[in-house]
């Protein structure tokens, strides 16, 4: 999957593949990198998914070369470039911050690069309207910064590292500063013009949803290192770690007792994502959308058997806690469903029998 | 954006006009408050400089009108040339005092963030240290330049340092408007060098501030007395304090007093016009077609 998105489009320029390794770096006291090795594919775009201070900035950053790693190598195309200067990279980056240059006009910004590339003003007039006319903003051309919005900033940002027709593109969370609907945009907007440009892409970000859309792989990121790089269907289906697990999406955690290659969860055998896993007790991890509910009116009560304390509506879903007694339960259900489950409505509970991951955590036995 | 502020706006302009419309009383009476301390201040501040013009016109008898003082100013000797002197000054200590500080903060907000109290504290010292303290440390300094140029203008020296804090703080606040880190880390990552980034860049986005300095630059160095004076230099202020002891015709003083406020005065408009201009602009171009579009108007 990861190969065939940059040669999809015929138009696409071959990118090149970034290489890092052992890439440490400390601020003080503290381990902003701690060893990280990653290898981003030609073509590729890899989003980096942690919470904050897991060290994804730090990783862009030193990629960039705004900050210098204390160890470590980077190489891109094969060629190393941990010496030279943040501006000799040949690197576009788009921040988090708005980072247009407030002086120039929309057209003179993305014509920036170009002229300290000594481009003749024709050239680049023309290559900066091209540039636009990807972002969709050439009607834009002649406004200064402070005359457009927040998310069209961001596109022009994104142009303007566009221009100099860079070997990478970097993006730091360029996304975090807008609101919901032009998120989302923006972001598909992004996809479709890293595809059509066939560029290799780093992406950071700390909302799952936007790594999950966007990427060809994810690297989740925890204190300084990469606990797992995979397509988001596998991130999400099969977390390496409970951390993993955890960050990305919601999970519930319930006790259970491993055997064989099964875990016991309130009676329900579920299988293991990781069969070494040793047998004994531990707390299994399940995704909301793995149970699913439904009314109860027989008034007997079992394992899985609970009252509705909360219903929380969402869109086109909802979702649902359930107390069941010694525990509470977090279900994910189409919305169309939920209608007959208000407060205090006695449910029987389903939990799909999807590979889940056990925590080694044994301490959180009864916890819901 | 536009859209946005107006939409913010309107509600409020409307709850305005309804409280406006339920104290109607209090208003008013707020209204002349206001027009009482405006009238008052101005009187404050205009008096004063009405009579130093009337002054400047007076005639030989007392209550007549007559030009003779300010034709005369430039028939004393040395007041030309203090002018003159005064003027290059300005210039001078403006130049030195922007080229010593602009890449100084700049550098020092992109790189050593930890100097910039130092450096603050250093800046803000001359004012705590009196003139006259200042002039003493500098006296033997003076003395050995004396061998080698009597000129003026080697006052510059001094009205740099004494200009500093004015000029830090002017351009700290400039400074501190735009987000330099960002700014110049996007520049880099477009391929600028240092230079670029300063030049380019963050001096385009500060030049308000960089105006501001130099406003504050220029007035204290056309009001400079104390340590011209005592390094026995002439400068405007210290030939108008000659003149002053030596003629009968006080008349001149006050017109060549008037000349120096009306100079000054005249700079302030220069210098906030093209503040003006170009944060509204951007651009010195900007500024320079709206002028052009005026005026075929």
């Amino acid at each position: 999957m990861t190969f065939a998105t940059s040669t999809q489009n015929g138009a696409a320029r071959a990118g090149v593949e970034v290489r890092m390794l052992g890439l440490t770096r400390r601020y003080g006291q503290v381990l902003a990198l701690d060893g990280l090795d990653l290898t981003v594919q030609a073509g590729e775009l890899i989003a980096l998914l942690g919470p904050s201070g897991c060290g994804k900035t730090t990783t862009l950053r030193l990629l960039a070369g705004l900050e210098d790693a204390d160890a470590g190598q980077i190489t891109v195309g094969g060629k190393d470039v941990i010496h030279l200067p943040a501006s000799k990279r040949d690197m576009g980056m788009v921040f988090q911050a708005y980072s247009l240059f407030p002086h120039m006009t929309v057209r003179q910004n993305v014509a920036f690069g170009l002229r300290l590339r000594r481009v003749g003003p024709a050239a680049r007039d023309k290559k900066a309207l091209e540039m636009l006319d990807l972002v969709g903003l050439s009607t834009q051309a002649d406004r200064y910064p402070h005359q457009i919005s927040g998310g069209q900033q961001q596109r022009v940002a994104l142009a303007r590292a566009l221009a100099i027709q860079p070997q990478v593109l970097l993006l730091d969370e360029p996304l975090s500063a807008l609101d919901a609907k032009v998120r989302s945009q923006l972001r598909d907007q992004i996809r479709r013009i890293q595809l059509e440009v066939g560029i290799t892409t780093l992406f950071v970000t700390h909302d799952q949803e936007e790594a999950l859309a966007i990427a060809d792989r994810v690297g989740v990121m925890r204190d300084g290192r990469i606990e797992q790089l995979a397509s988001p269907t596998e991130v999400y289906s099969r977390p390496a770690t409970s951390f993993v697990a955890e960050f990305v999406g919601l999970t519930n955690r319930l006790a259970g007792t491993v055997s064989g290659g099964t875990v016991t969860v309130r009676g329900r055998d579920l299988p293991l994502v990781d069969l070494s896993t040793p047998p004994g007790p531990a707390t299994a991890l399940v995704r909301p959308e793995a149970v699913s509910l439904a009314s109860d009116s027989s008034g007997e009560s079992g394992p899985l058997t609970g009252t509705v304390i909360a219903t929380t509506f969402l869109g086109a879903t909802s979702r649902i806690t359930v107390d069941l007694g010694d525990a509470t339960i977090l279900a994910q259900l189409p919305t169309s469903d939920v209608t007959a489950l208000s407060a205090g409505s006695r449910v029987a509970l389903y939990i799909r029998p999807d590979p889940v991951l056990v925590s080694a955590d044994a301490s959180a036995v009864s916890e819901g | 954006m536009a859209a946005v502020t107006s939409i913010g706006e309107t509600p409020l302009a409307g709850q305005g006009k309804r409280q406006g419309g339920m104290q109607v009383g209090r208003r008013r009476r707020l209204n002349i408050f206001r027009y009482i301390t405006f009238t008052l201040f101005s009187l404050f501040f205009l008096l004063p400089l009405l009579a130093l013009v009337r002054f400047s016109l007076e005639g030989k008898k007392l209550g007549t009108w007559s030009g003779a003082a300010w034709g005369q100013i430039l028939s004393y000797p040395g007041l030309f040339s203090a002018i003159e002197i005064t003027l290059e000054l300005a210039v001078i200590s403006c130049l030195v005092v922007l080229l010593l500080l602009v890449p100084t903060m700049i550098w020092i907000r992109l790189r050593v963030q930890g100097l910039s109290r130092v450096i603050e504290f250093l800046c803000l010292l001359p004012l705590v240290i009196p003139a006259i303290v200042l002039v003493v440390g500098l006296g033997p300094i003076y003395n050995k330049i004396e061998h080698y140029n009597v000129s003026a203008l080697q006052l510059f020296w001094v009205y740099v340092i004494l200009a500093l804090p004015y000029a830090y703080r002017a351009l700290a606040t400039g400074l501190g408007a735009i987000d330099v880190t960002t700014l110049s880390e996007a520049a880099r990552s477009l391929g600028a060098n240092w230079i670029t980034v300063m030049f380019r860049v963050i001096v385009p986005n500060m030049w308000q501030a960089i105006l501001n300095s130099m406003l504050l630059t220029s007035a204290l160095v056309l009001g400079e007395f104390t340590v011209a004076s005592i390094l026995n230099y002439l400068n405007l202020q210290v030939a108008l304090f000659n003149i002053s002891r030596a003629t009968q015709n006080a008349g001149v003083l006050f017109s060549t007093s008037t000349a120096a406020l009306l100079f000054a005065f005249v700079l302030l408009l220069i210098l906030s016009y093209i503040g003006r201009r170009r944060s509204a602009g951007g651009s010195w171009t900007a500024s320079l077609e709206a002028l052009v579009r005026r005026g075929r108007r």
